[in-house]
């Protein structure tokens, strides 16, 4: 099992050199993803979630393969990997989105372009998200995250729908492109600011912590965030996003809007918070402006699209608020919950982009007036798949997403109970607004679900077919596992539990 | 059977029922119906066994389950608490539900979706169970917003009419907001009390010494939660579209059991609301948001032709007492009068359903007339219900609605005059529907050619004319004394002898009133529009969505557009544009060129770090 790790990150990565090299595209694709899920499920079976935690993060199957060594032999840059309960979650939503999206990508005789190209490119996302999941070095991480990029401009720019793709493609890459420059500033800074000797991560935290506080923190901490958070789509770097999701092909909106964005966040739990604790509380407050920008603003924004692809784009922009709102909280609840939510709303998201994608199909269009009501009546198992979607996406209990925003608001209300303060601080007052979002996603959500589902068939629809047991499966694992976590939420938490114990010394 | 596993039991039922309808029943309706209806006369049984089991001791101690467990910082649990409270309300939801499911047999017969429909039933027996066992906050939440979601399921069952599908929107929509507050209540409650679960939080209310202010504050919100599901001013304006659902599910749901949660669940945490030491301004306002529902549903009531609209109405109204009641310290009180309309008002529904299901889908009350002789046992069984809800002395509303008005007799003079008031109305409204509807002569087609419905569905009503008259005595209440207050209140002779006095100068009002003005009327007499028109609620708040959602929505979405991303993106890129072939090179698409700019710039990178 020592090199299990890098079986994973690598099996997507050979099987795209194999389709470029001749191999067919779909068959490779698929196999590749489902081996990668099931290898990935025995790991989680094999992980041993009472690891005992020293210092920073408590890898298991690490591997190590040095790059650069320094004067002295010891290694300042290697190819290491290894899984801490976070990462393994953040694992497992890749090895689950990953085989949806390759599922619902068209068959390669109706791809117009290259097909293997296609395929090769969803599988080069999921290989560089599992690849900087997976990193234990911080150049890795970072680089891996690079590479994910490029299959998703290409996508969007080669196979994306409308006549503007070529421009959204140049836009997210400019502004991606931007924000992983900044990131990369702050990624520098960092590895100075940490003593300068490596890239390790666990090591870079040791030495975080002997060096002790300093005013240049909390500037570092300024750049990580503005360069994540726009790979994140935080307010206001989240323009990129909507129309990038609308336009990218469903798998890429898929793998993206559902996994590799989570990236950002990601790094934020696992670099910025715990390297720079002082930095984190210095600009809380900043934080929780800028999230209520996700949740209210965007949140707003949401409502009036009248295209379901728009509206989803904008409604993943304003879910990742309510994550920054769990980062914020800097305590365990609020990371267990931050988490918890970044896997909820990356399955929950996926599903409800191939929805969307299987709507395209059928009518050529998302725009919602133009498609009319009443698919239920000629769908009933699409339309029950979109409600069951809709309402996971909604927070409603029994779907993972509840169970994940539950804890971002204990989180939130968490320093309040433990100092037994008697009034309400930034925190708890962000809390307030952004549980008004929760009925914000009711409205448009459920508003999306009535124009197009419900009401009279309308005259002039044209005859589309009802879901084939097919194009069942991505969805139902999707849903399965949306249901899953949401009735046992401990399947997750018993993993996260030890690699977020840190949090507990980072909080107010 | 040991209690612990007959409440598990009780809980999960239904559930399995559900999910076994949803997964392999769909197919074959009359074995989903069968299913759905067996499994609801299981949980009646066994309610009525865990309510023995309980007999005179406080509670049963049950089993939890953690649901999300961080150990030393939260733990969020699935755990029962069944004590009087709990076990009198099973009995209520199972009762009233078993009888519904029966009633829907006959009622729902040849639909289309009717697998799909006792789905939904079972999903909302589940769900009700949910939060009347519920012994933590967290646990009641979940079903909370699942009672939503059955409710939505079944408000919309036909969903391809429009109205059905805007009343159901609404429904969930309205509940949201409530529930808003709620959870900003029940985290300030967490904060306060350091728990939540409720026998924890009591004792945290009764050590004493908790922030008055927050707790206050906790108390307003969580109540917030109990106003969008037992619909109380302001957001009552679900309630009466929410009749575009199935008859059924409308005696069931929308007026026996889940638009009491509120009630129900603002007596589970009576000890909170009775917790707040001076002026207490949360029961107060509570009481009054109570008492001013009352007022205002009865007076909208009078004026509405539509049969299941007044009776939606006469619930709110109804409701309003019980949530004053729960203002004014008296929970018991409160349930005691949930715990009688209950069955009253399934009866008046269920009745009506019976009409509708006679007259071929007619509702409005002044295209029926003339049923008594067409619908004789549907007619008696309605007699005995409106008997019930005008409080006739010697059936149980008269009981119930006189320990409301006693309870505020000693605590707010205004408050039971409003209650009085009340009374008179309810008397009057129901009068006339019942004139209308039952007695005169046909007055339409539909009417003429009404037959009495079947054994499954007269049966059902039968039981609940029963339990309308006889619900409120001992002989049936005695076991549990959550619902029986007895008459040792602080209110003394003198109080229960006015307040009777008074309720039958209000009835006799009431009824004398309707007869005067109703008998042998072929139309409306008296026209108020402002009543009819509901006060104007329905528009005032479709102007609200407009101006303060839609219009800041598409606002917004315009500042997005042009404004942030104007700043962010577009002027920055046009700059990048015009700054160099390097990037207009970008955008080409090779890959060749991406990989090579990806390798060389983080080949630089490693060559200046550590160089």
């Amino acid at each position: 099992m020592t090199h299990v790790i890098e079986f994973i990150v690598f099996l997507p990565l050979l099987a795209a050199l194999a389709i470029l090299v001749g191999a067919p595209a779909r068959p490779t694709a698929l196999a590749a993803a489902f081996v990668g899920l099931i290898t990935v499920l025995v790991v989680a079976f094999q992980f041993n979630p009472d690891h005992e935690v020293v210092g920073g993060f408590a890898y298991q199957f690490t591997s190590s393969h040095p790059v650069l060594l320094d004067a002295k032999g010891n290694a300042v840059l290697s190819l290491a990997f290894g899984l801490d309960g976070m990462s393994l979650v953040m694992v497992l939503l890749t090895a689950l989105v990953l085989p949806a999206a390759i599922l619902v990508s068209p068959p390669e005789s109706g791809i117009k372009g290259n097909p293997r190209l296609y395929y090769l490119s969803s599988l080069l996302i999921a290989a560089g998200a599992l690849g900087a999941f997976c990193s234990t070095d911080l150049f890795f991480f970072y680089a891996f995250h690079e590479l994910a990029l490029i299959p998703t401009f290409l996508m969007i720019g080669m196979y994306g729908h409308g006549t503007n793709r070529v421009k959204t493609a140049w836009t997210i890459t400019l502004y991606l492109g931007a924000g992983s420059l900044v990131l990369l500033g702050g990624l520098v800074a960092l590895f100075y600011a940490s003593g300068g000797t490596t890239f390790d991560i666990s090591e870079m935290i040791q030495q975080a912590k002997i060096i002790g506080p300093a005013e240049s923190h909390r500037w570092v901490y300024l750049l990580l965030l503005i360069g994540f958070g726009s790979l994140v789509s935080l307010f206001p770097f989240h323009t990129w996003a909507a129309r990038a999701y609308a336009e990218a092909p469903t798998p890429t909106a898929m793998l993206h809007a559902g996994v590799l964005k989570k990236f950002g966040l990601y790094g934020l739990l696992r670099i910025a918070q715990p390297m720079l604790p002082d930095g984190a509380e210095a600009w809380q407050n900043l934080v929780l402006v800028l999230l209520l920008g996700n949740i209210l603003f965007v949140g707003y924004s949401t409502i009036a699209q009248k295209r379901l692809d728009l509206m989803l784009g904008n409604s993943s922009v304003m879910h990742m608020g309510f994550i920054f709102l769990g980062v914020a909280s800097a305590n365990v609840i609020g990371a267990h919950g931050a988490v918890m939510l970044m896997f909820a709303h990356g399955i929950s998201i996926a599903l409800l982009f191939a929805l969307c994608g299987g709507l395209r199909d059928r009518f050529g269009s998302t725009d919602m007036p133009e498609i009319g009501g009443g698919l239920a009546t000629k769908m009933p198992r699409f339309g029950i798949i979109f409600a069951m979607a809709a309402f996971a996406s909604i927070g409603l209990p029994g779907f993972a997403n509840f169970a994940s925003e539950i804890l971002v608001f204990f989180g939130a209300f968490e320093p309040m109970q433990k100092s037994g303060a008697t009034t309400l601080g930034p925190l708890q007052w962000t809390c307030v607004l952004a549980l008004w979002g929760v009925v914000i996603s009711a409205v448009y959500m459920l508003r999306a679900f009535r124009r197009l589902f419900n009401g009279p068939v309308r005259l002039g629809t044209p005859d589309c077919a009802d879901l084939t047991p097919a194009e069942q499966v991505p969805l139902v694992l999707l849903l399965g596992v949306l249901l899953l976590v949401g009735f046992v939420p401990g399947l997750l938490l018993k993993y996260l539990t030890p690699s977020l114990e840190l949090f507990s010394t980072l909080g107010r | 059977m040991d209690p612990n596993a007959i409440a598990w039991t009780i809980l999960v039922l239904p559930l399995a029922a559900a999910v076994i309808i949803f997964l392999l029943l769909k197919r074959w309706p009359m074995a989903s119906a069968v299913l759905s209806t067996l499994s609801a006369f299981a949980t009646l049984g066994m309610s009525i066994v865990l309510a023995h089991a309980l007999g005179n001791s406080a509670t049963i101690l049950t089993q939890s389950y953690p649901w999300i467990a961080l150990p030393g910082v939260l733990r969020l649990e699935i755990g029962l608490l069944v004590d009087a409270k709990s076990a009198g309300m099973m009995l209520i939801v199972t009762g009233v539900g078993a009888l519904v499911h029966l009633f829907s047999l006959g009622y729902m017969r040849g639909d289309a979706g009717l697998a799909r429909f006792f789905a939904g039933l079972s999903l909302f027996m589940f769900s009700m169970t949910g939060i009347v066992l519920a012994d933590n906050f967290a646990m009641m939440f979940i079903f909370w917003e699942l009672v939503g979601v059955s409710s939505y399921l079944l408000i919309g069952h036909w969903f391809e009419k429009d109205s059905a599908a805007d009343a159901a929107k609404k429904a969930f929509l309205t509940n949201r907001i409530g529930d808003f507050g709620f959870m900003i209540g029940i985290l300030l409650a967490w904060v306060v009390t350091k728990s939540i679960v409720f026998t924890e939080m009591k004792t945290a209310v009764d050590a004493g010494g908790l922030n008055q202010v927050l707790l206050g504050a906790a108390v307003l919100l969580i109540f917030c939660g109990a106003v969008g599901k037992s619909a109380q001013f302001p957001l009552h304006v679900w309630l009466p579209d929410a009749m575009e659902g199935p008859t059924p599910v409308s005696a069931l749901i929308h007026a026996a059991t889940m638009v009491a949660a509120g009630v129900f669940m603002l007596a589970r945490v009576a000890f909170l609301v009775e917790g707040v030491d001076h002026a207490n301004i949360a029961a107060t306002v509570i009481a009054y948001i109570g008492g001013f529902t009352a007022l205002l549903a009865a007076l909208m009531a009078t004026q509405q032709n539509d049969i299941k609209r007044i009776l939606a109405y006469s619930t709110l109204s109804q409701l309003g007492y019980m949530v004053m009641a729960q203002g004014l310290y008296g929970s018991t009180e409160g349930l005691f009068h949930l715990y009688t309309h209950a069955w009253f008002k399934a009866l008046l529904f269920l009745g009506a359903g019976a009409v509708i299901f006679a007259c071929h889908h007619e509702q409005d009350i002044w295209k029926m007339g003339g049923l008594r002789k067409k619908l004789p046992i549907t007619f008696a069984t309605f007699a005995l219900g409106t008997a019930a809800l005008i409080a006739v002395p010697g059936t149980s509303g008269f009981w119930s609605k006189e320990e409301i008005l006693v309870k505020a007799y000693g605590t707010d003079k205004l408050l039971y005059a409003v209650g009085i008031g009340v009374a008179a109305l309810t008397a009057f409204y129901m009068t006339r529907l019942f004139i209308v509807a039952f007695l005169g002569k046909s007055r339409s087609e539909n009417a003429e050619h009404a037959h009495e419905v079947g054994p499954v569905m007269w049966v059902p009503l039968a039981v609940l004319a029963f339990m309308a008259v006889f619900s409120g005595y001992g002989f049936i209440t005695g076991g549990f004394p959550a619902f029986h207050p007895g008459h040792t209140h602080e209110g003394s002779h003198e109080a229960g002898f006015l307040t009777t006095i008074l309720s039958l100068v209000a009835l006799a009002g009431g009824v004398f009133a309707g007869w005067k003005l109703y008998s042998g009327r072929e139309r409306e007499p008296i026209s108020l529009r402002l009543l009819a028109n509901r006060f104007y609620f329905d528009e005032l708040y479709s102007l609200i969505i407009r101006t303060v959602q839609d219009l800041p929505a598409r606002l917004v979405e315009y500042l997005d557009l042009y404004v942030v991303h104007g700043l962010l993106a577009y002027f920055p890129s046009q700059l990048a544009r015009g700054a160099g072939w390097t990037f207009t090179r970008l955008q080409s698409g090779h890959l060749q060129g991406y990989g090579f700019l990806f390798g060389a710039g983080l080949l630089a990178l490693l060559w200046y770090l550590l160089s």
